[in-house]
This record gives C-alpha cells, structure tokens and sequence, in this order.
C-alpha cells in the first residue's frame, strides 16, 4: 500500500546557527531524499530564519521528517503544507543580448505580456527578472530560448502559510517562563 | 583560587577572572561537577591538557590507548552512573576516532560530552595539519555540535553541551576548540545552562492522553507492557513497578531496557526481540493492549513491522514526540517524562490481575525451558556453553554485577541469562551493535561506580577489536573483570551463515592468539578454562578477585543463539531450533 506522494512545503523556523543547514538537510539525505528547493532567510521575527523546502514525499513521511527537524535543539518549530494551504513564487532572471531587443519586436511583446521586469540594459546584453508559478516562469523559458539565451538562473520556492505560524507567541511564552 | 571549596568557588563564580580559554574548559568541567574524563591528547588539545595538569586534584583524566575507548568508556561511565560521560581528543584523527563511540551514544540515547581540539582559527578551511570538519562529519550522530572559535564563547558553549547531553532524550553532544580560542585569554564566568528558547527537552503530559491509556488498560483482557531504556533514564523504575503490580500486567523489556526491574519479578515476563524470550515475543501477536514504555520500537523488536502487534491497541509513552508514529502507530501516545507520566498513570489505573493470561506466557517459558534453556544453562554435552558461564557469574554476583556486554552471540546469551538485581546493570550497546564496545566501557563504569562488581562478557572478536584498553586497566587500576567467550568464531555472523547461507564461513574463523599471555603481559591476573570442571572455581576466583582479572572460557565452537526470529519474519514465527 504505497501512499500519494506529493509536492509538500516544509516550513523551519530556527535560531541563526551555523551548522543548522547542514544538520536539516542531512535529516534528508539519511532518508534518500531529494530536495526540490531550498531557501533560507531572515524570517518576521529579528533573529529567526525561515528554511522553506519543497519535497515531494508522501504525508506520513513529510510528518516523520517534519519531527526530526523539529526535534533539533536550533529548531524553534517546523511545519508542512500542501500547495493549497500555501501561497508561493519563485524568481528568475534571464541575461539575454541587448541587439535581440532591438532586431526581434517579438522579445518585446513576450516580456510584456509575461509581466516581466527589465532590470538592467546596457550595450551588449540585458537582464529580465520575473517570479510567478513554475509554469509561468518556464513559458517564458520556453518563448525565449528560440531567441537564445545567456543565463538562467531561478531561485527555490518561497512560501507564506495561509494559517497562522504563532512563532512569536511561542517565543513570548518561553521568555515569560 | 584553586584550593578553594567547592562552596567559595560558587560565590567566586559570581565575579569574573581573567584566564585562558583552556582553563576555562577545565575549570566549565569542574563547574559541572565532572571529576572524571577519558581521553587522548595532541597538538590542538594541548593547551587544555596542561590545565589538566594543573587540575589534576580535581579531574582525573583517564589515558585510554584510542579514542575509541575514551569514547565507549565514557559511556559505560554514564550508563552506570546516569551522569553525563565527557570524552576528550585531540583535532583529526583524534577527533574521528571518537565517531564511532558517539554515534553509539547517539542510537542508544546516552549522554556525552565531547571536547575536540581544533586548528588555529584562521588554518579553518585550508587543509592544514590534523584538520578534518569534525563538527560536519560529528552532526548526523550527535544531538548538538558546536565550533567556538573565541575564548569568551568556552563558558557558554560547554554550558549549553551539558545541559543538551543531559536534559530530555539524553545524547552526545561535541564542542570543537580551535587552537587560538584556548591559548586567548578572556573574563571567565560559569553561568549553568536552565534552557533554550528552541528547545523542549520535557513535553508537558497531558492528563487526557493518561486517561485514555488508562482506560484502554483498565479494560484488557491480555494487556501486555514492553518497557526500553525510557524508565532507566527517567529513573522511573519505582514507578513501573508500581504500574505492572497495580494492574498486574505481564512485563517484557527491549535489550536496553533490561534490570529496570529485578529479573525475578513474578510479572517479569522477559526479553522481547531477535533473541529474546519466546512467550513475550509469540504473545505480542496475541495481546489486546500493548503498553509500550520508553522504547523506539526498533526492527529487532518488532520483526517483520507489518505483522507486529496488529490485532492490539497500542499506547505508546515516550519523552521524544519524533518516536510516536515513528515505527507502530499508536492508538495513544502519552508524551512526557516517564516518571511523571507513569506517577499519572498509576493513579487512574485499577488494581487487577490476568492470571489466565500470564499463565499463557509462563506455559510458553515452560517450553521454551525445555528446548533452549535448559542446554543452555545445565548442558548435559560436553562442551561449555556460554549459558553455563552466565550461569556461574549470577551465583557469584548474586545477581548483583553490572554486566558490560560487547556486541554476538555472547551478548544475546549474557543479556537472557543475566540475572538483575539492580538497575542500570546491563551495559551493552544496543542500537549500534558496536564490537569493542565492552572492554572500554567496564573500563568506565567501574570507574564510576567502584563500589558494583562490573563484568565484561566479550566474545573473541569484539575483544579484540578494543583489546589495547587492558592497558587503561593496568595503568588505572580498574578492577573489571573480562571474561572472553572464546569460540574461535565471529560467532553471531556463523550462526547466519549456518542458518541463511548454508555454512559457508566465510571469513568468520579465527586464529586467536594467547590471550592468557596478552593479559598477563599487562600484569593481569589471567587464567583460561577448558572444562566443566574448573568452571565454577574459576569464576569464583575470578569474582573474589579484589582485582581486574581476566578470565577465558573456550566454548563449544559452533553453538547457536535461540529462539530466533529470522530478520524479516514476524515475531510469532519465533523460532526454537
Ligand atoms: C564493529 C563491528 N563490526 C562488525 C560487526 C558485525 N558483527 C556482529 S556480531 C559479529 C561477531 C562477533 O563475534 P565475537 O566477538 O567473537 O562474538 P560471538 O558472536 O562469537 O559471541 C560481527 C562480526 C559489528 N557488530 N560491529
């Protein structure tokens, strides 16, 4: 009986700790897991990182993954969500040739209606910068491509939860201990 | 400052001093009341070796012959005594020859504090010598790490390491020093680490969770409990007690789990697992309640997982919410310490009996008595069996020894036959498997308990693969007692070749030297037996021994450990023979 896998959101709040990265993924890797995405920041809180991971894993095993971050010293709580109970993006920028701009109206009609961004232009190449959805993001890869590009690069997922963290409730209660 | 009391030195903690970052490594260990610590020093832990010197009224520092044995002798120390072990070592190869100890340490929940030196900060990252990423290569098998890089951070970082080994599931912990943090001086205070804000070592036990346990247990008919090494390390062996007389419940318990309660007890019902005792093992498949406490359900418990326990309820108390639904699903978990919870429990349980039902287990110990133990105990062929040695060591001990148990045949054999009077007496490692791991680890427990009679049962291979601690115990004085099963086989991986690989021994026989000679050669008093005869006067001898002694027993070559449940079978399928 082999359980739905499925694109799960993992969620990590942490103290700021070197080390902490390589302690969450290896909870991972012992597992034989692959990580789709990985991104860390700053989090709502000053001094709180977020860790947002995309795996695709079933539900039991996102619960039991979940756990053992958790049950890290440095994790201060970890979460999963499916897609429907997230709202996410990811970002690209595409370094294409300045004289395409010029020579190929199309580009220009794509970037448009892509909602894509210019960031830079200078003689020889320009930089277009957009995020959305995976499949946004990879039509316009698509559309492009024809014309040729020089760099891609897309950043991991990130996500906000439509349910509340209480991360900072929780914080409150320990120092009130 | 040094010979003050323990009592000034408190008050004088309150101020700060000026002193180097490797005395207040030591003077940390001190102010965390370690008195003993296991160790090899080198280049990048030298600093803190000669403030050991210097404070050698205070710790003593045990010089093992590898690290490996600073390691498994710091956790025979905690294991025996519930106190956290610290084990030091220098940067490189010191530093990874501690890895097997702790990941040992870590799978069996044991806490630890490891002390590694490390390069000067500024050679981090640039190969240099006896440089390896301790900290990265430690993170997979310690419940917390830690590099510090300056002096200021030693007070805080050593503080943190022992209240993280300690609190909640307890584990090992590693603190790499650089060089430069230990020769800089900075303004020491020790303040004790009470909590950290992203960590929950206790979860709170919900009285609603003790309700519904009790409730399931109030009404079985064929409850049955599988206790680990949860009670012994929440010291809740009074309390289980309690829980199993009050509801008079048949009791069974994993491998590290064992003399948490006296193996006479009438409820005591045995070993559960690969080798453990029939009746508990054929009866988990027939019970209606499985009360698990403190124990992680590990496949050499439940066998083939998919027929473990399925017509049972399941409740599961631990102390690491990671262990519910790890492995079983449980019908109800009761998180918390084990003390507290089962305190809880006992208060909503009602006093009962199952007669009936613990005759079932005593008919299939009858049995089992018949087929197993009986040839194994009271052999009527010629030669010696491991059971019969166990057997000795009981009468002498009076049930009374800790027993240090190293990894085969002879572990099985000590962990069934063993009789435990007294808690915290069967130190053997479990969840690992680790050979080698007896002879260093009597080393630390007698050391930690002097008073106990502490006996390593080794087979000749695991004695062999840490067998340059008899030089820890020459030069310590440690009044352990090793006892070498000697059958001329890496014994537990010749019976799986036997059974599952039709008795092609590949690589299992063994050539073994003089052991007799090899002890004496360490001034051991040393003395090899052959035959029945001389069995029971030399484990007198051996045991009257105010001294280490080291005593071989050449056993019958081929003999296997039964009952059995083939890797991958179900429990029920337990076999005799
Ligand atoms: C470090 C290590 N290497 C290999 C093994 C695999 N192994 C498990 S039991 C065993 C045989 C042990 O032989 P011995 O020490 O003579 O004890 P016996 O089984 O004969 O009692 C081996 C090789 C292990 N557990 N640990």
């Amino acid at each position: 009986m082999k359980e739905d896998i499925k694109s799960f959101t993992i969620s990590i709040y942490t103290e700021n700790n070197i080390g902490l990265l390589n302690r969450i993924s290896a909870i991972f890797q012992r597992r034989h897991i692959n990580i789709e995405s990985l991104t860390t920041s700053q989090s709502e809180i000053d001094g709180v990182n977020r860790f947002v991971i995309v795996v695709n894993i079933c539900e039991d095993t996102a619960c039991k993954i979940v756990k053992q971050i958790e049950k890290q010293v440095e994790t201060i709580r970890a979460y999963y969500h499916t897609e429907d109970q997230t709202i996410f993006t990811e970002s690209c920028m595409f370094k294409i040739k300045s004289d395409l701009l010029f020579n190929e109206p199309q580009i220009q009609n794509i970037i448009k209606e892509s909602n894509a961004r210019i960031v830079t232009v200078n003689k020889e190449f320009f930089v277009l910068e957009k995020s959305g959805r995976r499949n946004e993001i990879e039509s316009l890869r698509r559309d492009l491509n024809v014309f040729g590009i020089m760099q891609f690069v897309r950043s991991g997922r990130i996500a906000v939860t439509k349910d509340q963290m209480k991360i900072t409730e929780l914080l409150t209660a320990f120092n009130n201990q | 400052m040094k010979t003050q009391t323990i009592n000034k030195n408190q008050e004088v903690a309150e101020k700060t001093q000026n002193i180097a970052g490797s005395e207040a490594v030591v003077r940390s260990l001190i102010a965390e009341g370690v008195d003993i610590i296991y160790g090899y020093p080198g280049g990048a832990i030298m600093p803190v070796y000669d403030e050991l010197f210097k404070y050698q009224d205070k710790i003593h520092h045990v010089l093992t012959r590898h690290e490996q044995g600073a390691a498994h002798a710091a956790q025979g120390y905690a294991r025996i005594s519930g106190k956290v072990g610290v084990a030091m070592a220098t940067s490189g190869p010191g530093a990874t020859n501690l890895i097997t100890g702790i990941a040992d340490a870590q799978i069996d929940s044991t806490p630890l504090v490891c002390i590694t030196g490390q390069v000067f900060s500024h050679l981090l990252g640039s190969d240099a010598f006896q440089e390896t990423d301790i900290v990265g290569i430690s993170t997979p098998v310690t419940k917390w790490n830690c590099q510090v890089t300056k002096a200021e951070d030693i007070p805080g970082a050593i503080a943190k390491a022992f209240y993280i080994a300690k609190s909640g599931r307890p584990g090992p912990v590693l603190v790499d020093i650089t060089k430069d943090a230990q020769v800089s001086n900075l303004d020491f205070i020790y303040k004790k680490c009470t909590g950290i804000r992203s960590y929950n070592p206790v979860p709170k036990t919900s009285q609603e969770s003790v309700n519904a346990a009790a409730k399931l247990i109030n009404n079985a008919k064929k409850p049955m409990i599988v206790w680990g090494q949860g009670v012994i390390l929440g010291q809740a062996e009074d309390e289980l007690k309690a829980v199993i007389e009050k509801a008079g419940i048949p009791s069974a318990w994993t491998i590290l789990g064992a003399s948490a309660l006296p193996t006479s007890h009438p409820l005591n019902i045995g070993m559960v697992g690969m080798h453990g005792n029939y009746a508990p093992n054929k009866l988990t498949n027939e019970c209606d309640v499985l009360i698990a406490i403190g124990m992680r359900f590990d496949d050499r418990v439940t066998g083939r997982l998919d027929a473990y326990a399925k017509q049972a309820k399941i409740i599961h108390f631990d102390i690491d919410p990671a262990e519910i639904d790890k492995n079983v699903k449980t019908d109800v978990a009761v998180l918390g310490d084990s003390k507290e919870s089962l305190a809880m429990l006992l208060d909503a349980l009602d006093n009962n009996s199952h007669e009936s039902w613990l005759q079932e287990f005593k008919d299939l110990y009858a049995i089992e008595f018949e087929k197993v133990i009986k040839g194994d105990i009271s052999p009527t062929k010629e030669g010696l069996t491991m059971g019969e040695v166990i057997k000795q060591i009981n009468i002498e001990s009076k049930g009374k020894a800790a027993i240090v148990s190293d990894v085969g045949q002879h572990q099985m054999i000590a962990c069934r036959y063993a009789e435990f009077n007294v808690s915290k007496s069967n130190i053997t490692s479990g969840g690992l498997g680790t050979m080698g791991f007896a002879l260093p680890a009597a080393i630390g427990a007698k050391m930690a308990a002097p008073e106990r009679e502490v006996v390593a049962v080794i087979g000749d291979g695991g004695y062999q693969m840490n067998i340059q601690e008899l030089g820890t115990i020459f030069q310590q004085k440690a009044a352990v007692k090793i006892v070498v099963l000697n059958n001329e086989f890496l014994g537990m991986v010749r019976q799986w070749q036997q059974l599952f690989f039709d008795k092609r021994y590949a690589s299992t026989e063994m050539t073994n030297p003089n052991f007799v000679a090899i002890a004496e050669g360490y001034y051991i008093k040393a003395r090899k037996v052959t035959k029945r005869e001389e069995l029971a006067e030399a484990v007198k001898e051996m045991m009257d021994s105010k001294e280490s002694y080291f005593l071989e027993v050449c056993v019958e070559k081929e003999d296997n450990v039964f009952p059995m449940i083939p890797s991958g079978a179900a429990v029920s399928d337990v076999r005799l023979s």
